[in-house]
């Protein structure tokens, strides 16, 4: 890792309460190696300024109120809808707030899934996480349609062969992750969007771990959907965002029925407004939508492509500290030349991840073991799960040492 | 960390010679070819997998063994269980809680991991109210 990599993460360090002595003390003395950040990325001061200043001098509501605290409120929440538009190189009227990921997947998926049937396929990746995974599966159940699942190759890499055979003209929905948070896998997704477009289907992009973690243009990656949520990149939790091209946005049903996503009302009918309040109905999460403007602003400030390389260059620190473990089997891209994120999956071979997550955490290594929310991933790898390590901008070397430390550790208590 | 249990469960006890001796070792891990009631369960968020053999006799447990996979907690404290149990009436199974579990164990466990230490007993005791209720 270089200087500049290193710093990067030593001036952000001091941005976040959780990370400092302070904040540590709590712990009976146990350092606080934050290993968890593809689960949920620590808060910024920043973001939790522009929330509280929220809460304290303009916590009124969104739209219509004739006062100067009310059209405060509109113009931030409305000017963290065009930072984030921003982020993505997309227009705000493009950026539909919700409560996460997994509500926009949600979303979407509600209303693309009523317009399939018998005969219609929708393909997926075995990698997918159930946000996507279970969403396309029960709709396919209730509508008739077919799910058909991409899967991996030796290497953790998408199987861009199988790819090829499943998607056709059959197939009205592609709908993947941009980057697998159980293995760290990066999805080609040019090439599959070239060919869910080759055959007229839509194509939803998962990028709940890529959004403020690398940069995202979803003009030149093509898609039709976009879903992340605010927690995973520096932003509060219960805020998040589908983006929509406009004229699919356009043509889709509102989601939810109530305030503001109304024109006109009358006792027979209702004609809706346009995109984004036609899917923001009622009184949204207005701290968290400043908040995540907030964060936006974060992890430009910082650079998104400086945290890529950071990420990348964590992951890759921590797969060759890791190479040197005994038993040890790493799941996920190993190879230098292949992309990656900043998430590391692991196993000692005889001991249980839980067994493995829990001694790491009584060292304060946070990580977390388990399925990672995409069981049947798991099952075709025959694992009961992994233990996953995740980086964060402020992650640094002494974060891969005590983890590489912890795991040595835990290898001598539970194999001694 | 104010309130929470962690500190006082302490993990360093979780894996104490005990537990992993009985991880390393399971006692009663067998199959049993002449079980009258048998049962599998499966934490399915942890990966934890244990079925559960019982031979009754006149009302009591005359023979128990168990075989399974996942983390060491529910590995020994199932194996433990089988130890403890053997000879009870089923009445007397019936009324053991998780109090009994963390007392085989050695340690209270906190809520991260109770699912996995209680895996054993809730298998055994789902075994036995199943065969009663037919
Ligand atoms: C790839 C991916 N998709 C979707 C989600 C769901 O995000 P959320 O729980 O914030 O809705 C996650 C979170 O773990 C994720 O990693």
């Amino acid at each position: 890792m270089n200087e500049q990599e290193y710093n990067i993460a030593g001036l952000s360090r001091q941005e976040f309460p959780m990370l400092q002595d302070a904040a540590c003390r709590d712990r009976n003395g146990r350092p606080f190696h934050y290993l968890d950040s593809a689960a949920s990325a620590l808060t910024p001061e920043s973001v939790l300024r522009a929330m509280d200043g929220y809460y304290r001098q303009y916590r009124c509501n969104v739209h219509r109120g004739m006062y100067d605290e009310s059209a405060r409120a509109t113009e931030e929440y409305e000017t963290s809808r065009i930072k984030v538009a921003g982020l993505l190189n997309a227009a705000p009227e493009e950026i539909v707030f919700t409560r996460g990921a997994t509500e926009s997947l949600n979303m979407v998926a509600y209303k693309l899934a009523a317009r399939l049937g018998p005969g219609d396929e929708v393909v997926i990746s075995i990698m997918e996480h159930h946000a996507n995974l279970v969403t396309w599966q029960q709709f396919a159940k209730q509508y008739g349609f077919k799910v058909r699942f991409i899967g991996l190759r030796d290497d953790f890499t998408l199987d861009m062969d199988e790819a090829r055979r499943l998607i056709g003209p059959q197939t009205k929905v592609v709908s993947v992750m941009h980057v697998s948070n159980a293995l760290g896998t990066v999805l080609p997704l040019g090439e599959l969007h070239d060919l869910a477009r080759q055959h007229g289907a839509t194509v939803i992009v998962d990028a709940a771990q890529s959004v403020g973690h690398r940069p995202i243009d979803v003009q030149t990656m093509d898609c039709d959907f976009l879903a992340f949520s605010g927690h995973k990149m520096y932003g509060p939790t219960g805020i998040g965002v589908l983006y929509g091209k406009h004229e699919r946005l356009d043509a889709l049903d509102p989601f939810l029925y109530g305030g503001d996503m109304i024109l006109e009302v009358t006792e027979e009918d209702s004609k809706w407004n346009g995109p984004p309040h036609k899917f923001e109905a009622g009184t949204p999460n207005i701290a968290g939508a400043i908040g995540l403007g907030a964060a936006v602003d974060f992890v430009t400030a910082v650079g998104v492509e400086n945290i890529e390389r950071h990420e990348r260059a964590l992951a890759r620190r921590a797969l060759s500290r890791l190479a040197d473990v005994p038993g040890l089997k790493i799941y996920g891209p190993t190879n230098d030349e292949l992309d990656r994120g900043g998430v590391v999956s692991f196993n000692v071979e005889g001991i249980h991840p839980h067994d493995m997550a829990d001694i790491l955490g009584g060292e304060g290594v946070c990580t977390r073991g388990g399925h990672h929310c995409a069981m049947p991933l798991m099952r075709r790898l025959g694992l009961p799960g992994t233990t996953r390590a995740s980086f964060g901008l402020y992650n640094g070397e002494k974060d891969i040492e005590a983890l590489q430390s912890a795991i040595l550790k835990a290898i001598k208590t539970l194999k001694a | 960390m104010n309130g929470i249990d962690h500190d006082r469960i302490g993990r360093a006890d979780l894996y104490r010679q005990n537990i992993l001796d009985h991880n390393r070792s399971p006692r009663n891990r067998r199959r049993m070819d002449d079980a009258t009631i048998s049962r599998r369960e499966v934490n399915m968020s942890c990966g934890d997998d244990v079925e559960i053999f019982v031979r009754v006799e006149d009302g009591r447990i005359a023979d128990l063994s168990f075989d399974g996979i996942g983390c060491a907690i529910s590995q020994a404290a199932t194996s433990m269980l089988t130890e403890k149990a053997k000879g009870l009436t089923l009445e007397e199974v019936a009324v053991l809680d998780r109090s009994f579990v963390f007392g085989l164990l050695g340690v209270e466990v906190g809520p991260a991991r109770l699912k996995c230490a209680l895996l054993g007993l809730e298998t055994l005791k789902k075994a036995l109210r199943e065969n009663s209720d037919t």
